[in-house]
């Protein structure tokens, strides 16, 4: 067997994609100009997949902060922090994403994908029992292969499918580590967070909440579903990522545990890594300060959420359950979403495709991420053009016209 | 002395039921040979080797794995004991940990994701199923 036989199946789906002319994972961002805008194969696009949802990525003030720091620093850390030592940015960086969510403890990762992948298979070790949504990331399920816990599923936002999982595991000896997603990022659907916390508390587990794309777009400060949900004391341990919302790239978990120091020395992904470069923590340290200073941008990204969702849901697309910064529109197979994502390149518009195996449930779907500098122009030619496009692949017929998606 | 199965073959579209009876021995080696499913038993089934586990008897263990599996045969082709899951049928592993969720809340047990990767026959399944159900 040769050593791409495995994947004999998984090429020829790739085949398929690729004969619409355009390959969707090979996109070349030939230019990009601002946060809503990029040149792909020579032409203007408008971009409504890029998790950028405040537009942080030119802020003027975050791109001096990076630039200064590149001047004062150089370009990178050559080294993890065991090896090379913290600077003191980072340090400063750690305490202040500490202090946004008034826990005691942060600690900063290269990725949010490595934050995951070392604090998951850490935290729960041998003897634990990891319990996860069936929904979750793929750093998430990663961690699980690399786990010494017996890892269990529950349902997907389902409290009592987590409920059942808990009540099975009765006295057996172990801690139990339970992992949920702030906002979903295929459909957008954020997690029924208090009522979880009621189950994990009724079983005395530990809760990692993953904020990747709920930091800034949810609560009064921007903390993420914890904080909107009123729950950021009872979880234990609560990760994000600076690569959307704050526009750069890294991860971060923060927590109360007096102990949380020893991931420090214990976490793979975390020892075994070059560190942020002076760049990047420097415009994430801004562009957290930009959060808390313009709460607007919060404010506006939900308005254009609702600009997107209502608009699409008002021509008869199916989208996901509720309002979220992800908008994600069912099609009824991977082909007829290729071919709608494909079109929408012709027209000048950029949103990912996301078909299964990546997706919940075998769906596949076009997953539009809004940002807060979109216009509501740009939108409303978005809906303008998928209305024309859905209409012509059949997929806006006067049947799906009357099945309004969706709550809300 | 005589004992009684109920042996259900499984296609897309139907599934065929029909009682055989026969002394232990034969109907042993019937169960080993059989491109089919053994979904019922009249109480012989203490002298097979699979037997009935706390209160789960290995037929409606069986008859809960097909019945999620039956939309991804392929062809003719029936689902036996020995059909490899991930195989043998158009399911893939994501939907695969999907039935193994739904399998979970009907039998009341929890099958680890460890567990479910050293699995790859229904047969295979169906003991797990059944080990878990007479520890709960
Ligand atoms: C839920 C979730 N967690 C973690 C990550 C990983 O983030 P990063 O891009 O920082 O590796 C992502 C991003 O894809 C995500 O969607």
């Amino acid at each position: 067997m040769g050593l791409f036989d495995r994947h004999a199946g998984l090429l020829e789906a790739y085949r398929d994609v690729r004969t619409t002319g355009y390959d969707p994972f090979q996109i070349r961002m030939e230019r990009v100009l601002s946060p809503t805008e990029a040149i792909i194969n020579g032409r203007k696009m408008l971009l409504v997949g890029t998790n950028n949802y405040f537009g942080l990525t030119f802020d003027p003030s975050c791109m001096e902060a990076a630039i200064e720091a590149i001047r004062a620093e150089g370009t990178g850390t050559t080294g993890s922090r065991i090896a090379n030592g913290s600077y003191s940015e980072h340090v400063a960086l750690e305490q202040e994403i500490a202090e946004f969510y008034g826990k005691k403890h942060c600690m900063v990762f290269t990725t949010g994908y490595q934050a995951n992948l070392g604090l998951i298979s850490t935290l729960a070790g041998e003897g634990d029992q990891l319990l996860i949504d069936a929904d979750s990331h793929a750093s998430i399920y990663d961690a699980c292969k690399m786990t010494q816990a017996e890892v269990v599923r529950f349902k997907h936002n389902d409290p009592s499918s987590l409920d059942a999982r808990l009540r099975r595991l009765g006295d057996r000896p172990g801690n139990r580590v339970v992992v949920l997603e702030g906002i979903y990022s295929m459909l957008g659907d954020s997690a029924p967070l208090r009522e979880f916390i009621d189950v994990c508390k009724k079983y005395g587990a530990y809760v990692i909440v993953d904020e990747a794309h709920s930091l800034g777009a949810l609560g009064d400060n921007g903390r993420g579903l914890c904080e909107s949900t009123g729950v950021i004391d009872d979880c234990h341990f609560i990760v994000g990522t600076f690569s959307k919302t704050l526009g750069a790239i890294g991860g971060y978990c923060v927590s109360d545990d007096p102990d949380f120091d020893i991931l420090r020395v214990t976490v793979r992904s975390y020892m075994f890594t070059a560190s942020l470069p002076p760049s990047i923590v420097a415009s994430v340290r801004q562009a957290l300060k930009v959060v808390k200073a313009k709460p607007e941008l919060r404010t506006q990204l939900w308005s254009n959420v609702s600009t997107l969702y209502e608009g699409l849901a008002a021509k008869g697309f199916k989208l996901g359950p509720e309002h979220g910064p992800v908008v994600g529109v069912h099609l009824p197979d991977p082909m007829t979403a290729i071919g709608f994502w494909r079109a929408m390149l012709d027209a000048g518009i950029y949103v990912n495709v996301a078909i299964p195996p990546a997706t919940p449930n075998g769906v596949s779907l076009l997953r539009c991420s809004v940002c807060a500098v979109h216009t509501k122009e740009q939108l409303e030619h978005m809906i303008e053009v998928m209305t024309g496009i859905g209409r012509q692949l059949g997929v806006l017929d006067d049947r799906t016209l009357r099945v309004v998606g969706g709550a809300r | 002395m005589k004992h009684g199965v109920t042996i259900c073959h499984f296609t897309r579209d139907h599934c065929f039921w029909h009682k055989v009876t026969a002394h232990p021995r034969a109907l042993e080696s019937v169960l080993r040979t059989a491109h089919q499913m053994i979904v019922e038993t009249d109480g012989m089934t203490d002298t097979l080797e699979r037997a009935r586990v706390s209160g789960q008897s290995r037929g409606e263990v069986i008859r809960e794995i097909c019945r999620h599996l039956v939309p991804f045969q392929t062809g003719e082709r029936p689902i036996t004991g020995d059909t490899v899951i991930a195989k043998d049928l158009t399911i893939d592993s994501l939907a695969i940990m999907d039935m193994v969720m739904e399998l979970e809340d009907h039998f009341d047990i929890s099958i680890p994701m460890n567990v479910v990767a050293e699995i790859h026959t229904v047969d295979q399944l169906a003991d797990t199923i059944q080990k878990l159900c007479a520890r709960r």
